[in-house]
């Protein structure tokens, strides 16, 4: 059995990620720190909040931001939403810097549209991904978002969605993987890209 | 393809049970909130919105119970709403399960809460239910409408649709967002539960003057009422209760109708 950790950032609805992958078969913590994080086979960063109180609440007094990308080297992480936002260099939502694992930035959506981008879009996928197996191109996925992520090398984008630009939908770099729409709460699609997840964390 | 509208059924909540009124009144039972959200989660439902209507201290505890029961039990995203008034409370609420906070009495009251929700747990997270029925007592300072020659303002109502407050809902519209709300919960008391139609005057006004998502509620009784409401607004959901209650049309069917008619909905 896999363990998996999720990182709480204080701010709301863990339950639902923790409840799908629970009942994928792996033993899930919350956590707060990093303490513990080398008896872990995969790291998820949840979607809900806001960028300056959840970073500062990752890069509290003992986990530097440095100490992150040494501890966080290897294992298999997935950020969801704002939870992928915070793994890139900075975002328009705040003034505090995020996580720098991956380069690029994140900006607001084009203010065209409607914001927040809620409800059920497609995804695109612009190519394979073991995080894709299984998954058909347009399949729908839940958004709940007003910013996006613009990552400075775009090989890294897997799929992405249509809503006035196109959004980057998954992201895989490394040992990271992002999706700015909610898995888990996107019904068949979102149970198998966790499931992929979950392949990939065991050893 | 692009975002798709939502088709959001609602759960009115009072004692475990799910209830439904008339313009806010006289309540009858229809059903277990288990068995209901489960089956509208499985019947494609885009979205889920669980309004407590009793909220008393002594409820509390059921319902974060319930809360978490309909949460284990769905896969699509799902609003609580009914009596939240501070911080602690909604935090409460989404650790049982809830996606989404919905506050109106709280958010009239102290507007401020809409920012500290806002700032806690992101936008995304927070929305503003808005109770309005139409004032023809015309006062300076309102938006006025006219219709068949008869002029009158939206007045937005607190406490479950008991007490006026003299808020114009325009007005009320264009400050919700500033203040953080992700959504507006927009519901015509007038028109609730009568069947007749959504108050597509109503919700054309609001979607016109704010940039956040408008999810239109009450007075749905036929798919057509949805059609009528994507058609004529650009509200980006549709809320309907004892349409799906009582089995009068399934979501796959209002879907599929909707879709038909050239609006873009998930199947």
């Amino acid at each position: 059995m896999s363990k998996i950790a999720i990182f709480d950032y204080g701010s709301g609805n863990i339950f639902n990620l923790k409840k799908s992958i629970e009942s994928m078969g792996s033993e899930v913590h919350v956590i707060s720190n990093f303490n513990s994080i080398q008896y872990y086979d995969g790291l998820f960063f949840p979607g809900v909040g806001n960028f300056d109180p959840a970073i500062k609440k990752l890069v509290d007094n003992k986990n530097s931001k440095k100490s992150f990308r040494d501890i966080l080297t290897e294992l298999p992480i997935f950020g969801i939403c704002l939870g992928m936002e915070l793994l890139f260099e900075k975002s328009e939502e705040g003034i505090e810097n995020g996580l720098d694992m991956i380069e690029g930035d994140v900006i607001h959506l084009p203010t065209t549209m409607i914001v927040p981008h809620m409800g059920w879009n497609n995804i695109l996928i612009e190519k394979q991904n073991d995080l894709l197996d299984g998954i058909d191109n347009n399949s729908w996925a839940y958004f709940a978002h007003s910013y996006m992520v613009r990552p400075k090398k775009t090989e890294i984008v897997y799929a992405k969605s249509d809503y006035g630009a196109k959004i980057p939908a998954i992201i895989a770099h490394h040992n990271l993987f992002g999706t700015q729409f909610h898995p888990e709460k996107s019904s068949v699609t979102g149970i198998k890209i966790l499931q992929n997840f979950l392949r990939m964390c065991k050893k | 393809m692009t975002l798709t509208k939502r088709i959001i059924p609602c759960l009115d909540v009072n004692d475990y049970k799910v209830v439904k009124g008339l313009n806010f009144s006289s309540i009858s039972n229809v059903g277990n909130p288990i068995f209901l959200a489960k089956k509208y989660s499985d019947a494609c439902a885009d979205e889920l919105i669980f309004l407590d209507i009793t909220a008393s201290q002594e409820h509390r505890k059921i319902m974060k119970s319930l809360v978490a029961e309909v949460a284990t039990t769905i896969d699509i995203p799902f609003t609580v709403g009914g009596g939240i008034s501070n911080i602690e409370h909604a935090r409460d609420i989404l650790l049982h399960g809830a996606d989404k906070i919905a506050v109106n009495t709280a958010a009239v009251k102290n507007p401020k809460l809409i920012k500290q929700l806002m700032n806690a747990f992101g936008k995304q997270c927070v929305v503003v239910a808005m109770d309005v029925k139409r004032n023809y007592n015309l006062s300076e300072n309102k938006n006025i409408f006219v219709q068949n020659g008869k002029k009158f303002w939206f007045e937005v109502y607190i406490y479950g649709g008991k007490e006026a407050t003299g808020l114009d809902a325009i007005y009320w519209t264009q400050k919700v967002k500033n203040f953080g709300a992700g959504e507006i919960l927009l519901t015509s008391i007038d028109m609730d539960g009568t069947k007749n139609g959504y108050d597509l005057d109503l919700t054309t006004a609001v979607v016109n003057n704010t940039s956040i998502p408008v999810i239109a509620s009450g007075g749905c009784g036929h798919p057509q009422h949805m059609l009528d409401v994507f058609q004529i607004s650009n509200a980006s959901g549709a809320l309907a209760a004892s349409i799906f209650h009582y089995d009068s049309y399934s979501i796959q069917k209002v879907k599929k109708f909707l879709q038909q008619n050239d609006i873009d909905v998930r199947l």
